[in-house]
This record gives C-alpha cells, structure tokens and sequence, in this order.
C-alpha cells in the first residue's frame, strides 16, 4: 500500500476533473478571444466554469474572479499592484501581513522593503492564529492593505477572517487573503465576509496545477501584473488556458458541493489518526481541531528529527512533509514552529500530515502502523532518549536559531 | 543557474548507497554503561554534540583501555537526518581500534569518503556535508574529556569552513595570491563556503567565529595597505616604480628628488620652482612647473636649467617624464 498525506502541498487530480478538461486539448483547441467558431465553441465550457467558479467561493455578479497561473501570481499581483496603485505615487507606505504567510506573499513584502514600503509581519498566538485586536491595533492612516492567509497551510488553524474583514472595511483598508488552503476545504462565502481580494489555486482541491484565480471585490481597479492582450477584460492577459480553466471550475464545484459532509467525512479520518498518535509519548499536535481545516495535521515528536521521520515513512511508501530541515542554508522554515512559541528544541521536529477526499480508512489503518513503527526506530536511535549522560564536560550547549521574521 | 537547476536535485537520490543502508539499518547505534566498561576494567567516556534546538546532536560513547589508551568499544546516539545517523555510524566504526590519539587525527573529510560507494563520487549532496562535521567535533570533545586537554588544543589552526575543513590561512592566501574579489571566487578556488554555507556570511545555519565576507574584506585591505606601503617603501628608496604610483606619490616623489638635486641650487640664485600638475600623455608623464622668485624669466629656465630638471627627474623616476613650464 501507499498512502498520499501530503495534500496541503498538492492533490490528485480527481479523474471526473480530467475528464472534462479532454476535449479542450484536441478537438475543441480555438483560442476563445477568436471571433470564427473554433474559437467560440469553448465558450460554453468556459461560463459554465465561471459559474462554477463563482458559486464555489459565493461571489457576487459585480464581482471578478480573474484565471491566473497560479495563487503565486495572484498573490504576487495584489501585493504588486497594491504597491504600484497606492503607495509609489501615494501617500500610503505601510502592508500588514503575518509571520507565517506562504513565502509568495512573505517574499514579495520582503522585495516591497526593497522599494521602501513599510511591512508589519503580525505574530501569531500559540495556536498559530493571528488575533482580530492585533490587526487592528497596527493598522494606521498609511496602511495601504492588509494580507492575511485564511488558513494556514503548515498547521491548517484558520485565522478570524469574517472579523478582520470587517476590521478593514471600517477602516478604510484594503484586506487580502491567500485562501489556496481554504477554498474546497472549508466554506469560503464572499457574501458573508467582506475581502477585497483572495487568491486561490486549482491543485489544492483536485484540479489540475497552473490554474489559479484572484477574485476582486465588485471590479475595483487594480493594475494588470501581465501586460499584453484585452483577455479577461483587460485584467490578466494571455491566451485563456481553457482546459484548465474549464477542469477548475469541476474541481471546485466537486469540492464545494455538500462541502459540510465531506468536511465531516475527512475530519473523522483525520481524528481518528490524530488520536491514534496522541497516544505515543511525548508529542503534542498544533492547534486546535474546531479551528482547524479538517484535513491537517502538524504534530511534533520529541527527539525525531523530521527529516529522519520523512525518510522513515517514505520507506514505509508514506508521503508526508516537514516544516524543519536538519542542514538547510537558513532555518526560516522552521518560522511556524517559532512563530507559535514551540521550544526550539521541537522546532525540528514537525511533521505534517494532510489528508483528502480520496484518503481511505485502510490508509489512515496502514499509516498509523507505520508511524508508530517509524517513531519507536528513530527514538531508539535519538540521542534525545539516551539514558546514559555525558562525562562531567561533556554536555553541549543549546542553540541559537536565528529568527529572522522578527523585523 | 542552468539547464541542470532547473529542475533541483533530488536531495534523497544524491545519497550514496552506503547512508541509506547506513540510516536503515545503523550498526554501532546504542549506549555503552558505566556498569559494563567497568566490568571490562575500562574508562567510558561520553560526549555530547549539538543539540536538538540546532536540528541535530550525536551522543558518543568510548570505551577506553586505559593501559594503551586504545578505544575498545564504541557506540552512537542520534537526533538527526538520514546523513547524520549515518555519518554518526561510519564515526563511530572509524573510531574501533585506534588510540584516542589517532581517533582525534579523524576528520569530517573521513567520515564522507567511508561513506562514499566509490571513491569519485561524493556520498551526500554539498547542504548536507555538515552532518559529517559533527562526527569530527564529538570525537575531540571525547578525547579531550579522556587526556584532560582543551578540545581547542588539537587544532592546528583556525578552521573557516568547516565542511571542507579550509583554514583562515588558506583562506587569506588565496585571496592574496590571485587577487581574488567575490567570495564565489573564494569557493571556487578552495571549496570553502560550498557546502551548509554557514561560513559565508552571518545568519546561516550556525554562528561562527570567522565568515568569508569579514575575512575577504579585511584581508582586501591589508592587501592595501600592503601596497600603499609598498609605494612608499619603494618611493623611499628612490626604486618605486614612477608609472606606477598615484598622483599623490608621484607629486612626492618629484619633489623629493626635486629637494634633493635641485632646489638648493635655485635658492641660491634666488629663485624656486613649485610642482603645478603631472598629467599622463600617451607615453609621456608630463610635469607642470612654475618658477618661481628670481628663476621666473631667467633666460636658462627654458633652456639649461629645465634640461637640467627634466634631466634629473628622468635618471631619478622614469624616462618617460617631460618638464614643461607654465
């Protein structure tokens, strides 16, 4: 057997999603900004997957959900255009975001502080959630915007969005999230909460990779990231990628569609796996489950590397993944494991297990037998469970991770 | 970047067959008890290295005849990756066998060529040669706490990057010796920041004493310093090379010689001379004079006394100088 848990990094395409995407590769290929009929005869596939698209996240009509490549490029489009439209030739110089945003916003708001803006990254408390009354309290007559995950892709705790939403609106802010961690997994509704822009992508709920979107409250102005052709209205130019497109709105209508149950059916999975490796000693799980995606797990285990852990469950044909790296360059992707105030002894120590739709209960079964197999090997090995101490002088000091967020 | 890197290496795939058996299936892993090398009648020695909070630590274990100081006995403890168990393993055998004298003559650059499937090949990508460097500091740290000496003294010398073990002297000579510039130059030329990276510059994976950026900014300096010092060292010894030296040495230089051949012998006619400008022409350096007091209108200073300065300046500094008075 093998298991696939590593579905907050990218998921199987669902074969119902390849099917529709066929016919737009060979028989029907007409670029759709074409006036002759090759072109038009994607259309209908194409509003379809609007329609889709919109009634996934509950958009309204006055609304734009714009195709991108991915939620990198939207993400890098907000933040971009944010600072062309209203900083350089404004009087805004600030961004809020948070410490553990993905590193396509967390990247760009360094490159921003190349250009002079003023980026505020926000803590996060000890359930890896970034606080309403924080946001607020560093909100200022220059904050140009505020950028906010909906939840977190390392630990899946989502963070107050309807609240920080509202926050902005009565300040007068503009309010982004990167929700790739959230549409398809939990209810997105734009009705219910006041954003301005969130970003999303195709391949964290079954759809095919290179497709993503920006969805912009009620068509406000933002300036295009590609220049080129009048497609999507002027908004993102380049030939329509229709298969895609066409496959992403399936992938979000079979996502979004009794969202609850399938929700209810993941986290039973999730919980009973949860539970299971609770029971071994000494390991404790990031956040918790109310306010977390159902799918997620990050747990640590005393004295397992997880690197070692990785390779451990690889062997036993598991795909998960790990926010620590034993000899990275730099140690910021251990900036989760910090940023919630875990020791710095367990910083290394995470591993992330994401589950989907198609996770099975003999999966979740086989894993639980080699995770547990996998810790009690590595704890024999660790130096962490050792029971013989050094010679007098033989101790080592502890050491000193260098936390570069804090700014 | 290239073609190659594109894609990125597969980090795992880059192992050589040797660590993943090594990280499977450990052969030394396990604890030596006090009870048991006492039972033996020898010391046991345990020493720590790195700790969890660093995202790796090896616990050695000696048994040590201490009759012939020869270490019997040893074993492993490891919170770490594929490549530190397995660098921890091939230590730990490495050590069986040898005195605690030879065991500290063991080094990091050892341990990965016993984990190599074959001698060409590397047995671990460049980011993780520094697993192999904690091996190196546990076994001085051990022998250290058995002959009772400071870890430090069994160091030679200063070492900069660890992971390819290059000393601060390699380091500065290079530098020197062909004039290196960037600290991509220095890793090409020595290896040294090729690997974890740390030792290029603060806020890496560990902190460090020495990083290549201080050591090629202060040693551009010196180099210099070295040169000015040179200049003047040469400009004093009326040797220096004229072409050569900056418009400030060569104004010095001028007037030194200027001091010494011929300015006492204008004085005397109630004149002077002041350097005004030196300006290279194509081949020629040409010096700017003025006359000054009784020589400003004479009739020779076009004529003998200029053939005599420029005559002077010429045997003095270079041939290539021309004297025209303004």
């Amino acid at each position: 057997m093998q298991v696939y848990l590593d579905n907050n990094a990218t998921t199987m395409c669902d074969p119902q999603v390849v099917e529709v995407m066929q016919p737009f590769f060979s028989e029907l290929y007409g670029n759709p900004n074409s006036l002759h009929k090759f072109g038009t005869a994607s259309h209908p596939a194409l509003s379809k997957a609007i329609d889709q698209v919109y009634k996934g996240i509950n958009a309204s009509d006055k609304d734009d959900i714009v195709f991108t490549s991915c939620a990198t490029e939207s993400n890098n489009w907000v933040l971009q255009s944010v600072y062309n439209d209203y900083i350089k030739h404004g009087k805004m110089n600030h961004i809020v975001t948070t410490e553990v945003e993905h590193p396509s916003v967390l990247s760009t708001c360094r490159w921003l502080e190349d250009q002079g803006v003023k980026v505020t990254y926000l803590p996060v408390n000890d359930q890896g959630v970034v606080e309403a009354h924080t946001v607020k309290s560093f909100i200022t007559d220059k904050t140009a915007l505020v950028s906010i995950m909906w939840a977190s892709n390392e630990t899946g705790m989502i963070n107050p969005i309807k609240e920080i939403g509202e926050i902005c609106k009565e300040k007068g802010v503009l309010f982004h999230s990167d929700a790739v961690q959230a549409v398809g997994k939990i209810p997105v509704d734009l009705q219910d909460v006041h954003v301005d822009f969130i970003s999303f992508s195709a391949h964290k709920f079954h759809g095919p990779k290179g497709v993503g979107a920006l969805y912009i409250k009620d068509s406000q102005p933002l300036t295009p990231l590609l220049h080129g052709g009048e497609q999507m209205g002027g908004r993102r130019s380049g030939t329509l990628n229709v298969p895609f497109i066409v496959g992403m709105g399936k992938a979000v209508e079979l996502a979004t569609t009794d969202l609850e149950k399938t929700m209810a059916s993941i986290r039973e999975k999730r919980d009973r796996l949860e539970d299971e490796l609770l029971k071994l000693s000494d390991t404790f799980v990031v956040g918790d489950r109310e306010n977390r995606t159902p799918n997620t797990i990050l747990i640590s285990i005393r004295g397992v590397e997880g690197e070692g852990m990785l390779w451990d469950l690889n062997n036993g044909q598991i795909g998960a993944s790990t926010g620590s790296a034993c000899a990275s360059a730099d140690l910021e992707a251990n900036t989760v494991m910090l940023a919630i105030g875990a020791d710095n002894e367990l910083a290394h120590t995470g591993i992330r297990l994401s589950l989907s739709r198609f996770t099975t209960d003999e999966e979740i079964d086989y894993t639980i037998s080699h995770f547990k197999e996998a810790v009690a090997r590595l704890r024999m090995i660790s130096s962490s469970f050792a029971k013989v101490a050094p010679t007098p002088g033989g101790e080592a000091g502890e050491c000193h991770i260098p936390h570069h967020m804090a700014h | 970047m290239a073609k190659a890197d594109i894609l990125g290496e597969s980090l795992w795939d880059a192992y050589s067959n040797k660590v993943t058996t090594l990280m499977n299936n450990p052969q030394h892993q396990g604890e030596i008890t006090p009870e048991e090398a006492e039972s033996h009648g020898n010391k046991l020695i345990v020493a720590d290295f790195g700790a969890e909070s660093c995202g790796d630590a090896v616990r050695l274990y000696w048994e040590i005849d201490p009759k012939t100081d020869k270490i019997v006995n040893s074993k492993f403890k490891s919170f770490g990756c594929g490549t530190a168990i397995a660098s921890s393993d091939v230590m730990t055998e490495l050590c069986i066998g040898k005195t605690v004298q030879e065991a500290v003559k063991i080094t990091n650059i050892d341990v990965e060529l016993a984990l190599r499937d074959d001698p060409e090949t590397p047995a671990v990508p460049p980011q993780k040669m520094h697993c192999s460097v904690m091996a190196y500091d546990v076994i001085k740290k051990a022998a250290s706490l058995y002959l009772g000496v400071d870890e430090g003294s069994f160091e030679e010398e200063i070492i900069v990057c660890e992971c390819a073990r290059v000393s601060l002297g390699t380091i500065q000579e290079v530098i020197k010796l062909n004039d290196l510039k960037t600290v991509e130059e220095i890793t090409d030329y020595t290896k040294a920041g090729g690997f974890c990276k740390s030792c290029i510059k603060p806020g890496g994976h560990e902190d460090r004493e020495w990083y290549l950026v201080d050591i090629l900014e202060q040693t551009r300096k010196e180099m210099d310093e070295e040169k000015m010092k040179a200049a003047a060292d040469a400009m004093a010894a009326g040797g220096g090379k004229f072409e050569e030296m900056t418009l400030v040495q060569q104004i010095k230089a001028v007037d030194a010689v200027i001091d010494e051949n011929v300015r006492q012998f204008l004085i005397m006619d109630g004149g002077n001379m002041e350097i005004i400008d030196i300006k290279k022409n194509d081949d020629y350096i040409d010096i700017y004079i003025r006359y000054l007091g009784a020589c400003d209108g004479c009739a020779s200073s076009a004529t003998g006394t200029l053939y005599a300065i420029e005559s002077t300046l010429k045997e003095k500094l270079s041939d290539k100088i021309r004297v025209l008075p303004v």
